[in-house]
């Protein structure tokens, strides 16, 4: 449907470099990066708006990387809506039908159609300047769907709002997606993408660097960048030694983490979840084959309870409850025992 | 509790109310010495109202004229780089600084029978010099600088995204300038424009050389002050002043009136 071949583009301060994928007819796919990671240049790109120095991009199989910005079937939906201050909201929706063969009754009434479908039908003669934040994104939405794109392409469209209104635009592009519309949606929140996403890329610098879907990014993050990047803090480069049939994992400063693979030995990653650390204040008997004394570096409290990194020579971020926090009396640069099973620990051969 | 001015701000205070008397005092002395009867009298004279319709109409029709070509260089101007636009930008604010009647002087041999504008013009039987296409020439010349800027600043306050949005929306390049950037960036082009034609009907310098007939009213108070002397000026001037300020009172209300919900969020 969407296919990016080899698109490269050099601006004064940054490039896009040899940037490829595919979106298929009916997927929801996601384009995650942080910010600065040239997420919304790509999005330009397939719209026009920024020719690539090389490279193709063919939409249903028709190489549209010359095509005028018009006459190209993807709609923008830009991160700050970009609706038009002088037009009404029934003005901004109907922008492009201008040039349709349709009578001013059945523009009227295609834009009603969409307004209702979208929940701002009783908005049509507003100005954009006396809506909120999520009625101004429903409005360039609208504004969009109506010239029935091949693909939508919407740039961090829930970045802007407050976390209410971000469940219900879910919703909203959820049933979008349902109804059969492809998207490619860019944003840097890991978890809006899981909950959004059928295909996801991890962008990076201007390079794609990991795809597949939602479970093959998650579980087996391709780079450490992107181990950190969805969250997973434990996440470390190794070199797999076995010695008397006991495998271990060598940090890059040499310490060894007892693992359970049946993997050669060689270089590879490993990836330990918070939640599988255990603390103690003292060294304590347990079925964990690794146990590191450490130091406290910091306490960040999360949803669920409090994350803490302990310095054992790797920086380790275990997550516990606030209760066992208290129980157990850690501060910032106190020590600690930090134990976790073999079993625990993920390998990821490179 | 009232907040204590300091000394500075008190002398910031007085020098203000200097510059405000520097102004206001030779106009107010003006029309004070010059009776409604005088003005009332002035006015009925046919040589002043066609003088100041005159003027009137060559600053309006300079200004609607050039302006046809001058918006789309704002535009440019706002949204292109391109080689030597500090270059271009200098030459634009040149009218400016240049002593008006050397512009008027430069303009003559510009517009004389001998250029090829002025041949031009006289293939259709169109002398410029001493004609009211001659002096919107002159008033546009030097007041054309006031409408880029203005209009300049405008198209700059339009985000591009704006324009972004509405190519991805279908609109041709064309359509964009006309529905987005255009209806965003009109009230300060508008502002442009009222500025234009105010400082086009001020103008003398430039006027007298190219065209010293037919009169526009300052060259007329010019004339009355060196055949008459002061007292004659008067009138004409106080005449004058009162209609170009209703004038332009009530071009700036139509504009605020007009702007309605268009503003621009920036």
């Amino acid at each position: 449907m969407l296919e990016l071949r080899k698109i490269s583009k050099r601006f004064a301060d940054f490039s896009l470099k040899e940037v490829s994928f595919t979106v298929e007819r009916g997927d929801y796919f996601i384009l995650l990066g942080e910010s600065g990671a040239g997420k919304s240049m790509v999005l330009e790109t397939i719209a026009g708006l920024v020719a690539p120095d090389s490279g193709s991009i063919f939409l249903d199989k028709k190489d549209v990387t010359t095509e005028k910005i018009q006459d190209r079937k993807a709609g923008l939906v830009f991160q700050d809506h970009a609706v038009f201050p002088h037009m009404t909201v029934g003005e901004n929706i109907a922008y492009s039908l201008h040039g349709l063969k349709l009578t001013k009754e059945e523009k009227k009434e295609k834009v009603r159609a969409i307004a209702i479908e979208l929940g701002i039908g009783d908005l049509l003669l507003r100005m954009p300047g006396t809506l909120s934040g999520g009625e101004l994104q429903r409005v360039a939405l609208g504004r969009t769907l109506i010239q029935q794109p091949q693909i939508l392409l919407l740039d961090e469209p829930l970045s802007s709002l407050d976390t209410r209104l971000k469940g219900d635009l879910r919703r909203l592009l959820r049933s979008i997606h349902r109804k059969g519309q492809t998207i490619l949606h860019v944003t840097h929140d890991y978890e809006e993408a899981l909950s959004l996403g059928t295909h996801i890329a991890v962008i990076d610098k201007g390079t794609i660097i990991q795809s597949g879907t939602p479970s093959e990014v998650f579980h087996h993050p391709g780079s450490e960048f992107v181990a950190h990047f969805i969250g997973i803090r434990n996440f470390f480069a190794v070199s797999l030694v076995t010695e008397n049939q006991i495998t271990f994992a060598y940090t890059f400063n040499k310490i060894p983490v007892r693992i359970v693979t049946e993997a050669k030995e060689g270089d590879g990653f490993i990836l330990i979840r918070g939640e599988d650390i255990l603390l103690s204040a003292v060294p304590v008997e347990t079925s964990a084959t690794n146990n590191f004394p450490g130091t406290v570096v910091e306490i960040v409290p999360n949803s669920g309870g409090v994350d803490v990194t302990i310095d054992a020579g790797i920086e380790l971020q275990a997550r516990i409850t606030r209760e066992s926090l208290e129980k157990l009396g850690l501060k910032a640069g106190g020590t600690c025992w930090v134990h976790f099973k073999a079993t625990a620990v993920k390998y990821i051969p490179r | 509790m009232i907040p204590r001015t300091s000394y500075i701000q008190l002398i910031f205070l007085l020098l203000g109310a200097l510059v405000l008397l520097f102004i206001v005092a030779p106009l107010a002395g003006m029309f004070l010495s010059t009776t409604p009867a005088q003005v009332f009298e002035t006015a009925r004279e046919a040589e002043v109202r066609d003088s100041i319709w005159l003027t009137i109409y060559t600053s309006l029709a300079g200004t609607l004229f050039f302006s046809v070509a001058a918006i789309p260089l704002a535009y440019l101007l706002a949204r292109k780089q391109f080689p030597l636009k500090r270059i271009v930008t200098g030459i634009i604010d040149l009218p400016v600084v240049i002593p008006h009647s050397a512009a008027g002087i430069a303009l003559l041999g510009f517009v004389s029978r001998d250029s090829v504008l002025g041949q031009m013009g006289s293939a259709v039987g169109l002398n410029f010099v001493g004609h009211p296409a001659g002096i919107a020439i002159a008033m546009a010349f030097v007041s054309i600088p006031y409408l880029i800027n203005a209009a300049r600043d405008g198209f700059s306050g339009v985000p591009v995204r704006l324009e972004k949005a509405a190519r991805t929306l279908g609109a041709s390049p064309q359509r964009v300038f006309f529905t987005i950037s255009l209806p965003l960036a009109w009230r300060n082009i508008v502002s442009g424009l009222i500025l234009m034609f105010a400082r086009g009907m001020s103008e003398f310098g430039a006027v007298i050389v190219v065209a010293y007939h037919p009169m526009i009213t300052p060259v007329l108070i010019y004339e009355r002050f060196g055949a008459f002397g002061l007292k004659y000026a008067r009138p004409v001037s106080v005449l004058f002043i009162l209609i170009s300020l209703a004038l332009f009172i009530g071009l700036r209300w139509m504009a605020k009136e007009k702007k309605g919900g268009s503003e621009v969020a920036r």
